[in-house]
């Protein structure tokens, strides 16, 4: 049986080629299957290196198949070999170190290389490509003992791997031929916004610029432009472009243009060999994404198992930046010609822009940029060309659509053909995602995710993804979605409020209990919730319960990921001493602390401290603790102010210093940051805390609601006073309205948006006695709060068991089991 | 099939709070003992399946499960695994409870380091 096998041979062990054998596998058992790949790992999500290189993934997290993988299907598979040629003759495939192995068919699979500019000094060190973990690596390596950076090309790789270089702490300056950046996936106007918001990612840029040299001694120094310039370096990534990887093909005597030339079917020049992925040229189109590939696999699965298939046609692609805080999206057609009706929005106060082609009516194309939520729909619309009608009209670019679900049924997912490819960067069709919904009773995105890889790499799928899911359940959708706060419970935030209240509930334990939780103990969700809730309602009663805090708040400090932890001690206003400066200098070499470091906030954080230590560390810096790791007050960050500077209309440094005093230990939903300026320069940058405060020449104006986090938001102005009473009356106001409604984990910019700003500033200003109510709540709760590591160092007890080590000694007994 | 488990001290029942975790050093091993609701102790080794590991001590413990501190995975306290939609598993180790005094039983297997992970 097994020698009636047919020998397939797969060259290149990357994500075509393994996505193809995976279809096999699916289709039939009837191969006997070698794979080689030059790269010394199994199979790796390529897409994702943007992600190692930022430091948000491990290598580990990106593998596809693991060694595992390739056993359990039986499949030969030889790293770090590469394939010399395949000889037709005597069917056999031969490696570069000599070995040859007979093949019945053949599938090459090599990708792309990236393209190094042919300029004098390409070849000096410091000059790298951006393809495999390899280049990833040296990156790293490069990003901790040189500074600048230049990468050249400004396409979604450049710009990718950018931002990655920023993150780790160079100095980048992306070089780009082209007056605008990715003009390939975007129109002029996209791409002035892009640049606008790389740049304050902070990304350099040299625009229009050709690179004529690499200058330097052995190692790069600069670059040379065509206008005689230069531009200084110590490192530069080549991202111009990638060619296809054809050496295979073209000396065993296949036909090579740009790419391996293919059919419909995969088939190449030569008999039973195909080519997948980026290598080839299809209808005069070589393609640089995933997408194309899963759909160029499909066919050629199929084709190879002799199984019927439609023809591949071609791929219409859409692009996605995987660039946090960077929404780009375009798809078709996105620069306009004569034949083009245009329709555009752009929002610069929101920073947005829209913008769709239409073609006889038809819709051609589209970008969009800053809010990509009518990506899926208009990626697929743009696939079918579909015809402009008032509703999708309305759908797209009507703005305010409040669930008008008739509206919706015509762009949705339902008339999909079930073998479309939804998630493109790992090939998932609709028809699994209906099937693992049904079959295996799945309701949530993640639970999708996990089971079939949609939505796990570049994230562009998930709004169809949610569709599906949508479609699917129908009803069953809708009261899962109006679920409760967790999974063990039905209620909303509101109701379970309310009940605490109205039954007098006291403990987590009575809530779960009374209000019929599912899971008895409650989960890592709820608890923390109850828990704070609790204490809103009940400031002084409420007993805190440690064991439903998350770590960092339970032992009052922030748990790194190699389990050790941070201690940021109070500097109200963000001012120090030098007396306290020497202490936490002594401090910090005592206990070795790792890393001195100056947060976001204007506090100093002690990072790598052993949990042992946390005791003795706080006692013998003896001051209190700075609450970076708790919901509550985090800090106020202030600027020079009156005090110094010449322009300063207040007194910011003592008046942020005096709020921090007011407001810290406060438990709030969430974190909370504020800050405070002298003048409307806003050197304190007021527009991203939760309350933001900048003086003026006879008062203060207060804004409420920034953030500056994932989902950026500008501070919303609240109010102007006039004395300094009113601008803490009103803080404390609007602090207690806030711990009253807010749900847990909510910060005010979401917040503000749920409630309506004039409802706030309906409740705190207009009601007088509502303000004077919230006030006394707020002093009320003010006056329960402690000091929680003096507190740790009182309580011997709980600094032993919570902080102290307990060691093992020798073995006291054997048994034998 | 012959395994010899050694058990080593590790204090007293009161070292323990409800609810919570702590860590325990044993020959050069760190092991996370959890104290549940219903009395019950529970060891694990004190490093989190998640790829990225870090310590599972100080997670949040709920019935039989304990939530790892860093990533959010939950993890059932008697068999180690961890619970979908995310994949891994902890090795275990017995607890003997006797007149208050805790130890925890280590298979000779555990010197050679035998991984955690499926
Ligand atoms: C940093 C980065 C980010 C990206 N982001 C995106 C994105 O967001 N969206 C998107 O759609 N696409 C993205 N891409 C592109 C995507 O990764 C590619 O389209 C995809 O990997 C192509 O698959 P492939 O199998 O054709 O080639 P590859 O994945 O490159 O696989 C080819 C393999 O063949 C091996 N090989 C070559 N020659 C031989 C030989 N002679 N013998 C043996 N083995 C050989 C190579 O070493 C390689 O491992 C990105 C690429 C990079 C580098
Ligand atoms: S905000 Fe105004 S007062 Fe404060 S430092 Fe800047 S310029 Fe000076
Ligand atoms: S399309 Fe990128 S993760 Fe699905």
């Amino acid at each position: 049986m097994k020698a009636d096998r047919e020998k397939l041979i797969v060259i290149g062990n990357g994500m075509a080629g393994i996505s193809t054998v995976e279809q096999i596998l699916k289709l039939s058992g009837s191969y006997d299957i070698t794979v080689f790949g030059s790269e010394p790992h199994p199979n790796y999500n390529r897409i994702m290196l943007s992600y190692v290189l930022e430091g948000s993934k491990t290598i580990n997290d990106i593998i596809l198949n693991d060694l595992n993988w390739y056993e359990d299907h039986g499949i030969k598979l030889y790293t770090d070999t590469t394939v010399a040629r395949i000889d037709s003759e005597t069917r056999r495939v031969i490696t570069e170190d000599g070995a040859s192995v007979p093949y019945d068919k053949v599938i090459i699979a090599t990708g792309s290389n990236p393209l190094i500019l042919p300029i004098p000094g390409c070849d000096k060190q410091g000059v790298v490509g951006f393809r495999n973990i390899e280049d990833c690596n040296q990156m790293i390596e490069a990003a901790r003992s040189y500074h600048s950076a230049a990468v050249i090309g400004g396409g979604l790789l450049g710009l990718e791997a950018a931002k990655g270089l920023v993150s780790l702490g160079m100095q980048v300056t992306v070089v780009h031929l082209m007056e605008d950046l990715m003009e390939r996936q975007l129109d002029h106007q996209a791409a002035l916004m892009l640049k606008d918001e790389l740049e304050r990612q902070g990304i350099g840029f040299a625009m229009g610029k050709k690179t004529t040299e690499l200058i330097g001694g052995k190692r790069v120094e600069g670059l040379r432009f065509s206008d005689g310039t230069e531009l200084a370096c110590d490192f530069v990534v080549m991202a111009a472009g990638i060619k296809p990887n054809t050496g295979v093909a073209k000396v065993s005597g296949i036909a090579v243009n740009r790419g391996i030339i293919v059919d419909d079917f995969m088939r190449t020049s030569m008999h039973h060999v195909y080519a997948v992925g980026e290598c080839n040229e299809h209808r005069g189109i070589c393609y640089g994404l995933v997408a194309p590939l899963f759909e160029q696999g499909n066919v050629l699965a199929k084709h190879i198992c002799g199984v019927a298939t439609q023809p591949y046609e071609g791929s219409v692609v859409s692009t996605k930046l995987k660039i946090s805080g960077v929404d780009v999206f375009s798809a078709g057609e996105f620069i306009e010609g004569p034949m083009h009706t245009v329709i555009a929005a752009q929002n610069d106060w929101k920073h947005t822009y829209k913008k769709i082609l239409l073609q006889d009516g038809k819709i051609a194309g589209a970008v969009l940029f800053g809010d990509v939520t009518e990506a899926a729909p208009l990626q697929k619309l743009v696939k079918e060309h579909a015809l402009m009608t008032d509703d999708i009209y309305n759908e797209i670019m009507g703005g305010g659509c409040c669930g008008s679900s008739g509206a919706k049924k015509s762009l949705s997912v339902e008339t999909m053909a079930s073998e479309e490819i939804v998630c493109g960067c790992n090939g998932v069709t609709k028809q699994m995602i209906v099937e693992a919904i049904t079959e295996q009773g799945l309701t949530t995105v993640e639970e999708i995710k996990a089971c079939t890889g949609a939505t796990r790499s570049c994230g562009g799928c998930k709004p169809v993804v949610e569709q599906i899911l949508q479609y699917v359940l129908g009803d069953g959708f809708q009261t899962e979605s109006k679920q409760g706060i967790c999974g063990c419970t039905k209620l909303s935030r509101d109701e379970i409020v309310a009940e605490i209240r109205g039954k007098g509930l006291k403990t987590i334990r009575e809530v779960m209990n009374v209000l019929e939780w599912s899971h008895p103990e409650g989960c890592s969700k709820c608890r923390p919730a109850l828990n704070y809730y609790l204490g809103m309602v009940y400031p002084a009663e409420h007993e805190d319960e440690k064991a439903s805090r998350f770590v960092n708040e339970r032992l009052h400090a922030n748990i790194q990921k190699d389990g050790t932890y941070t201690v940021v001690p109070r500097m109200y206003g963000g001012v120090t001493t030098p007396e306290d400066l020497k202490r936490i200098a002594d401090v910090s070499l005592k206990y070795d602390v790792k890393v001195v470091k100056v947060t976001g906030g204007q506090r100093l954080d002690l990072i790598g401290v052993k949990k042992e230590d946390l005791p003795k560390v706080w006692e013998e810096l003896d001051m209190p603790s700075g609450y970076a790791y708790a919901k509550s007050l985090r800090t106020v960050k202030t600027c020079v102010g009156s005090q110094f500077c010449r322009f300063g209309t207040q007194d910011s440094m003592a008046m942020g210093a005096l709020l921090e005093r007011k407001f810290e230990r406060l438990d709030f939903p969430a974190k909370f940051k504020m800050a405070v300026n002298g003048c409307p320069r806003n050197c304190a940058e007021s527009c991203t805390k939760d309350i933001g405060i900048v003086g003026n020449d006879g008062g203060w104006e207060i804004f409420v609601g920034g953030n500056g986090g994932i989902k950026p938001r500008i501070a919303d102005s609240f109010c102007k006073v006039k004395t300094d009473q009113e601008l803490v009356d009103i803080c404390g106001a609007v602090i207690q309205l806030y711990r009253e409604t807010g749900k847990y984990l909510e910060r005010t910019s979401e917040w503000v948006e749920r409630m309506g700003l004039e409802a706030i500033q309906a409740a705190v200003l207009e009601d007088e006695e509502q303000r004077m109510q919230l006030l006394e709540r707020n002093n009320f709760a003010l006056q329960q709060v402690e000091e929680p590591w003096s507190q740790v160092l009182r309580e011997n007890a709980t600094r032993r068991v919570m902080y102290g080590e307990v060691n093992g000694d020798a073995p006291h007994n054997k048994l034998e089991v | 099939m012959n395994k010899t488990v050694k058990y080593y001290p590790a204090g007293s029942l009161e070292d323990y709070y409800v609810q919570m975790g702590r860590a325990v050093q044993i020959e050069g091993h760190e092991i996370a003992v959890f104290r549940t609701t219903s009395g019950e102790l529970y060891a694990l080794d004190n490093r989190s399946p998640h790829p990225k590991g870090g310590p599972l001590a100080e997670g949040m413990v709920s019935g039989h499960f304990v939530y790892d501190p860093l990533y959010d995975w939950k993890i059932d306290l008697r068999d180690g695994f961890v619970q979908a939609p995310d994949h891994g598993e902890v090795r275990t180790h017995q607890v003997l409870i006797e007149e208050g005094t805790v130890s925890i039983g280590m298979s000779s297997g555990h010197e050679q380091g035998i991984g955690t992970s499926l």
